[in-house]
């Protein structure tokens, strides 16, 4: 009865990650939360494929990271069989390279998180993809509701745990963060039998990232609260003072009704009554 | 009212001279009660040390010596002052523009805005002889009123339903034909999940320019082709990368100081050309209604919080549902059983953030004060008018909050009944 649901290309963009106490290689967890709903999306819809690709330099310690993801496979013969790696010298852009290679075999979704781990972690490169391709983009996704005829229902992470409803024209790039459902874990046996298919690609480096100063992250100073005053009373005053009112609106001697009328108000002109 | 004090030196003379008819009249009306001071006979200084001071709120008498207390209408007149304090600022023709694009969430300024505005603010009096000028781009319809003392020289209003939602091509149009026509020197975003940190990446993109992320510090520096060096946040918060400062600038919260000297004209502009709607190939089908109750309390929108007051538990859990609220609780509502322990809201609980936080029979315990330091509008249902929650709160309604509760839903579900028979 349903209408033939045609599966979907999907490729999900995976790097190194780098655990935030330890600062060992692992999967990055946004990417990882990405492949997550690219598997769910490939239960969802029959047919549909995941691949992963990376773009970056081949080292025993990145290897180990990046066959975390081929271990999120959901079964024997669930695809997760290979990754592809575009094989790059340390420190080089990736953009080129993926922008180059997605171009030459154009997928329908591309799946990542929205920033890195490790290095700059500007979170540019979805955009810097998207603005190649010509693809529209969508960050913070939560779920994928539906694709049907090339156009995707998607559902977006808003602040305060809202949810927006979006339509988009296939192909499209899609970033997820912390708002997408969570990894699963990743087995070791078939992470270890999958295979990295591997090809070196040419590619420049980044020179204006070597110009910069890295330093480990110091702690932001707090802000303190100033206080312009000019006599010692305003100054003490400042320091000793308690919440005070601001010149709310205080009601007295009001019937319920009239309160929840000017309840009502309030919460109308902030909008957050629906 | 004149801002000028007139001097009246007859009734100061009669003020001093205490043997005068009209003495007490004078000094009741100048406002000082007994005289403490005066100029005896033989032209000494005579001073009754009962009749300083003031009785303050406590009952206990208090002697201020800063000189503010001593007359009425002083008082009232340096506490205008103080509000008043902010010195005016028009620039005409500024050398350069520094644009901000403001998060604007409900139509208002955020603290993360007020910081940013702060930024280009030094970004644009750096050089005092060649003063820059902070346009604002903002979107949808507007709720603020203090763009100007905010820091906003210009001002460029788009109130367009193209703008409202998730658009950013639209806005992005916009901001391309600001470059354009305006060409400002930098360009600053907050980089907050508001919308800004989306933006301003597609801004700097469509520019060809590589943006700095994260940005927290900006410092002088010579040798920049700015002229200024940034520091900003990478990799995952773990590292600090330092560069010059390139023209588009995604900063963090709390990266300068917000504005509070000066007031600014906040003229408004308008763009010469038209600009171009290219076909969006991403539609806004608007919010989908999540449950409340699944909410993280600590980044709930609209809170309903119970405290001791509240005696009618159903009738706040039926409150809560109709209006769509997330449940909160004091802690003795939640030591008492009535609501459970990640309830809490306080400095032993949550810290919520919430744009409304609706207290109903909370009396606002320091502590819970503390916690809802970050919410935006407090109202307060209260059987007590003298507590420190009404103090705080920006709407206070005295009253059993069962019954009014009971009125508050019938008022929505009777609205919300009226726009179902309306459509």
């Amino acid at each position: 009865m349903r209408p033939e649901q045609q599966g979907v290309e999907v490729t999900v963009l995976v790097s190194v990650g780098r655990h935030p106490v330890t600062g060992r290689a692992r999967r990055a967890d946004q990417d990882a939360r990405g492949l997550e709903l690219a598997l769910g999306l490939e239960r969802q819809l029959a047919g549909s494929r995941v691949s992963l690709l990376h773009a970056g330099a081949r080292g025993e310690e990145s290897e180990a990271a990046l066959r975390g993801y081929l271990g999120m496979a959901a079964g024997a013969g669930m695809g997760l069989a290979s990754l592809t790696l575009l094989e790059q010298a340390e420190g080089s852009d990736a953009i080129p390279a993926l922008a180059e290679y997605l171009a030459g075999a154009p997928p329908q979704l591309v799946v990542t998180g929205s920033r890195a781990e490790r290095n700059e972690g500007s979170g540019l490169l979805p955009y810097a993809l998207a603005e190649r391709l010509g693809w529209p983009l969508v960050n913070g996704l939560a779920a994928v509701e539906m694709i049907e005829n090339g156009v995707a229902t998607l559902l977006q992470a808003l602040p305060r745990g809202q949810r927006r409803r979006l339509k988009v024209r296939l192909p499209a790039i899609v970033s997820v963060d912390g708002a997408a459902p969570a990894a699963r874990q990743s087995a070791f046996g078939p992470a270890r039998r999958a295979e990295l298919e591997a090809t070196s690609v040419d590619a420049e480096p980044d020179y204006e990232l070597a110009e910069w100063q890295l330093a480990p992250a110091r702690k932001r100073p707090k802000r303190l609260k100033i206080v312009k005053a000019a006599s010692a009373r305003d100054r003490f005053k400042a320091a000793a003072a308690k919440a005070e009112g601001r010149g709310g609106q205080l009601l007295t001697d009001v019937t319920p009704q009239q309160g929840a009328e000017a309840i009502v108000k309030l919460l109308k002109a902030e909008g957050v009554l629906r | 009212m004149s801002e000028i004090r007139r001097r009246d030196p007859r009734r100061e003379w009669i003020v001093r001279n205490r043997l005068h008819a009209e003495h007490a009249r004078a000094l009741a009306e100048q406002g000082g009660g007994a005289a403490s001071e005066w100029l005896g006979p033989s032209g000494l200084i005579r001073k009754y040390p009962h009749a300083i001071g003031f009785i303050g709120p406590n009952g206990i008498k208090r002697i201020d010596r800063s000189g503010a207390q001593q007359c009425g209408q002083a008082v009232g007149g340096a506490r205008q002052a103080a509000q008043d304090r902010r010195r005016n600022v028009t620039i005409e023709a500024p050398a350069f523009l520094v644009a901000v694009v403001p998060d604007m969430p409900g139509g208002r300024l955020s603290n993360h805005d007020r910081d940013l505005l702060g930024l280009a603010r030094r970004l644009a009096d750096a050089d005092p002889e060649r003063p820059g000028a902070v346009l604002a781009v903002v979107f949808g319809e507007l709720k603020e009123q203090g763009f100007g003392e905010a820091g906003i020289d210009r001002l460029l209003h788009l109130g367009d339903d193209t703008y409202v939602g998730f658009a950013p091509e639209a806005r992005l149009a916009v901001l391309t034909a600001v470059e354009r026509e305006l060409a400002p020197r930098h360009w600053l975003l907050p980089d907050s999940p508001l919308g800004g940190a989306d933006l301003g990446r597609r801004l700097a993109l469509r520019l060809d320019e590589r943006p700095a992320t994260g940005v927290w510090q900006i410092e002088a520096d010579a040798e920049s082709p700015m002229g200024w060096r940034c520091t900003g946040r990478g990799g995952a918060e773990s590292l600090d990368i330092q560069r010059p400062l390139p023209r588009v600038a995604l900063a963090l919260a709390e990266c300068a100081e917000p504005v509070d000297e000066t007031r600014h004209a906040a003229e408004a502009l308008s763009l010469a050309e038209a600009i171009l709607s290219a076909l969006s190939r991403i539609e806004d089908l608007g919010h989908v209604a999540v449950d409340p109750a699944g909410v993280a309390l600590a980044e709930a929108e609209f809170i309903l919080s119970a405290g001791n007051g509240v005696k009618d538990w159903e009738g706040f859990h039926h409150a809560a549902r109709v209006l769509g609220a997330t449940e909160g609780a004091s802690r003795v509502a939640v030591d008492d059983g009535f609501m459970a322990r990640h309830r809490q809201v306080g400095a032993t609980g949550t810290w919520v953030t919430a744009r409304v936080y609706l207290a109903v029979g909370i009396s606002g315990a320091i502590q819970h004060l503390q916690g809802i330091q970050g919410c935006d509008k407090v109202v307060a249902i209260n059987l007590d008018p003298g507590c420190d929650m009404i103090k705080r709160a920006d709407l206070a309604v005295i009253g059993d909050s069962a019954e009014i509760l009971a009125a508050l839903v019938a008022k929505v579900e009777q609205q919300r009944g009226g726009q179902r028979d309306a459509a």
